[in-house]
């Protein structure tokens, strides 16, 4: 037992501190990563700029096969080049849908045609993907979606609305999941595309969130033409494609968390309550406690997952526990940093908030950590019924065509 | 990245739970509950002979050498198991603490006893109800001989041999008793868990002698908690496995309104997470043995953070599988509340929780968070 790479990886990992070291900043502090949440003209230039450099490099598409123009390497190599990179202040978040999910999915799908025109440009970052599934009446119930999708010739009508799509505003490409048979029971009627976002009838609104950022959208699709010659899988067989999508989901989303325990005990140490500093009451030391342990587990799990892939194995089932227990670390820290400040608590401005306002940021981003990319309840299912194989849950929509199924308000 | 035990451990956790579920099914963890037995002796001499005991005591001491990593690994199996035998107070705590503080001479007297298993050995340390800090304890050690009251002190009946915190005229100290020496009585104590059997322990100038230097008690007695920390946290997260295990056997095969009450999202919940809890248990117990297996520098820590992780999933599983048996799971007969006082009785024997949340903060603030 130990944490040591391999001669391989130590190779590799100092051929990717080497390729950092030379082309990026050490990331200084401990602050929030370097992320784009809001996504202006001079963050999109240097992302792309980035990624460019890291294609030219070898470390973009690290785990791709060759025929999809990536490295052909091992997936202990990508979380290598991770942990290196994490290190340094580069641009982020540009490209994880597009080369997490959208992708992978095409090239899955797509032929070889498809594979050349779009994975390399996608790599080089050249052009950006979002992934339109969502919709306001499926979100958890994603195959409830309603977008249509008619056959007109060689290309297919789409109509309807998609929502919670991150990039949009700033993506040229996208991968849609439509229902194209209305008759069909849910999962059956639905066809996957892809398509490009600069085509007419495409409009994305921007939606604000609680945090007050805009990452997501809406994007409404009016008599939008898509050539059926951007059909990924079969008329009616959507939703197997976008299984492997959802697949590559739990990679892309979460993990990345700014604020840690550490963060915590910096401001327990430095704020004075009733008794001295904070750090040294015994209620606040028992709940930094709790998230250092569960903070930890998360860490030597994560330690777990890599010796499976450093072996060539699958990971276990412990690599899909992270998002539930970091996104509610992450609020309950927050609040209770927050709370130490007593009424200081309320101000954001960040000359007076302590560290900047960073725990005030995480307290209203926080909440995003239980809902996106599968919320708390349906990861709790997820583990449930796959890991712990438990039956599925009664389904009063099965078997029936979706046009009967009963629905809500809107 | 090597974070995971040896394939010969694997090997040897798979015979060990199946040697355990043959000869240590919940009957037999029950016979020892619901009699005045202090132990399965037939159990506890099948383990010595296997080389159990002696897993982590060196080959010249009489033991198997295998190191603590396969100390872990059984100390996982039994209790999961909930063996009803000595091992954690002849082998965690008496072995351990002779293993760190001993002469050669004391090492040669007690070792291969305590590593064959036929000399069972035993920690005695609290007085009573309440935290025993060194203040408040007052068995005195003195011109050679013991006097005072152990309560309760775990397997105090068929320990041969304790070794006792004691004060001295330096401050508190370790001496090693035997127990067939003068002055000695015991008496079986009711306790809440009776499948671990603890006595009342009364020495009135009783021979004794130092383990290690006097008036490093302290010092000394945190080292032995760490150690056992890590190990009863390999225990806690095999009870705690098993909780869940038991839970979603019983959720798969109970129907209720129709269906079977594991496809209830309120039941799914639940076993989630427990499944959540236990993994971050395990992941924290895997880095506690690392530090033990090398002595590292972080052991502190990886024991508090092991300690306490292990100790909340198997309080959290214990108390939910109950709840997932519904009725029946508040019944004698079933095995639910087994694990219920094992998981009570391990997160009171080693410090609480709450205790080492806050050795965990200290060394936070000592270490100044190491990565």
């Amino acid at each position: 037992m130990d944490f040591e790479d391999t001669k391989e990886e130590a190779e590799f990992r100092a051929r990717a501190r080497n390729f950092l070291q030379k082309n990026a900043r050490p990331r200084t502090g401990k602050g929030m990563l370097y992320r784009a949440a809001q996504a202006d003209e001079g963050i999109l230039r240097e992302a792309l700029e980035w990624q460019t450099k890291k294609y030219e490099a070898g470390f973009a598409g690290i785990t791709w096969p060759k025929e999809w123009g990536g490295q052909g390497g091992t997936a202990i190599q990508q979380v290598i080049y991770d942990q290196e990179e994490a290190q340094f202040s580069v641009p982020r978040g540009i490209y994880d849908i597009g080369l997490g999910m959208c992708i992978p999915t095409v090239c899955t799908w797509g032929s070889q045609d498809v594979r050349d025109r779009y994975a390399v440009k996608a790599l080089r970052g050249e052009e950006v993907w979002c992934q339109l599934f969502s919709e306001p009446a499926g979100g958890s119930d994603l195959a409830a979606l309603r977008t249509s999708a008619v056959r007109d010739g060689d290309d297919w009508i789409i109509n309807g609305q998609k929502i919670w799509t991150s990039g949009a505003h700033y993506c040229q490409y996208g991968v849609i999941v439509t229902r194209s048979d209305f008759d069909a029971p849910k999962h059956k009627g639905l066809t996957y595309f892809f398509l490009d976002m600069r085509s007419p009838g495409v409009e994305v609104r921007g939606i604000k969130q609680i945090s007050g950022a805009s990452h997501f959208n809406e994007v409404f699709f009016d008599n939008v033409r898509i050539p059926d010659s951007q059909r990924l899988g079969k008329v009616g067989d959507g939703w197997k494609v976008s299984l492997t999508t959802l697949m590559n989901e739990r990679y892309t989303i979460g993990g990345r968390a700014g604020v840690d325990v550490d963060e915590f005990v910096e401001l327990a140490r430095g704020i004075e309550i009733e008794d001295g500093p904070a750090l040294r009451n015994a209620a606040i030391r028992e709940r930094i406690a709790d998230w250092y342990v569960a903070s930890r587990g998360l860490k030597y799990s994560h330690f777990r997952t890599m010796t499976a892939l450093s072996r060539g194995d699958t990971p276990g089932p412990e690599s899909s526990i992270g998002k539930l227990v970091t996104g509610r670390k992450l609020q309950d820290m927050s609040a209770m940093a927050l709370d130490l400040l007593e009424q200081g608590g309320v101000v954001t401005d960040p000359e007076v908030a302590p560290m900047a306002a960073l725990f005030h940021q995480t307290l209203l981003t926080s909440p995003s950590s239980r809902i996106a990319g599968g919320s708390d309840e349906i990861m709790r299912n997820i583990i449930a019924e796959r890991v712990l194989g438990m039956p599925p849950d009664m389904r009063v929509d099965k078997d029936v065509p979706f046009n009967k199924v009963p629905t809500g308000k809107g | 990245m090597n974070f995971d035990f040896s394939d010969d451990l694997k090997q040897l956790k798979d015979e060990a739970r199946t040697f355990l579920e043959d000869k240590c099914p919940s009957s037999a963890v029950r016979k020892v509950l619901e009699s005045d037995s202090t132990h399965d002796a037939a159990l506890w001499r099948e383990i010595g002979a296997m080389g159990w005991t002696g897993a982590a005591i060196p080959e010249d001491y009489g033991g198997a050498g295998l190191g603590h990593l396969g100390l872990c690994i059984l100390a996982e199996e039994l209790g999961r198991a909930l063996a009803p035998v000595p091992f954690s107070s002849s082998i965690y705590y008496a072995a351990e603490a002779i293993l760190a503080f001993g002469t050669d001479a004391q090492k040669k007297a007690w070792l291969p006893r305590l590593a064959s298993g036929e000399t069972i050995g035993t920690f005695a340390l609290a007085e009573g109800p309440g935290k025993a800090t060194p203040k408040r304890l007052r068995a005195t050690f003195r011109n050679g001989v013991l006097t005072g009251e152990k309560l309760p002190v775990p397997d105090g009946e068929s320990a041969a041999m304790t070794i006792v915190v004691a004060q001295t005229d330096r401050g508190l100290g370790l001496v090693i008793v035997d127990l067939a020496s003068p002055g000695v009585t015991r008496a079986p104590i009711e306790t809440f868990d009776p499948s671990r059997k603890h006595a009342r322990l009364t020495f009135r100038d009783t021979p004794a002698e130092l383990l290690g230097p006097p008036g490093d008690g302290e010092r000394q007695l945190a080292a032995i908690e760490q150690r056992a920390a890590i190990l009863l946290a390999f225990e806690q997260v095999g009870g705690a496995q098993r909780c869940l295990e038991m839970a979603k056997d019983y959720a798969l095969e109970r129907y209720a309104f129709g269906r079977p009450i594991g496809s209830f999202q309120a039941i799914k919940h639940k076993l989630a997470d427990m499944y959540v809890a236990i993994e971050l248990a395990r992941s924290n117990a895997y880095y506690g043995a690392w530090a033990l297996s090398k002595n590292a520098p972080q052991l502190a820590l990886a024991a508090a953070t092991a300690r306490v992780s292990a100790t909340e999933a198997f309080h959290f599983a214990s108390k939910e599988n109950i709840q997932v048996h519904g009725g029946m799971g508040y019944t004698w007969a079933f095995d639910c509340h087994l694990f219920y006082r094992r998981s009570k009785l391990l997160a009171v024997a080693n410090g609480s929780a709450r205790l080492w949340k806050d050795r965990l903060v200290t060394e936070l603030e000592n270490a100044n968070a190491p990565a």
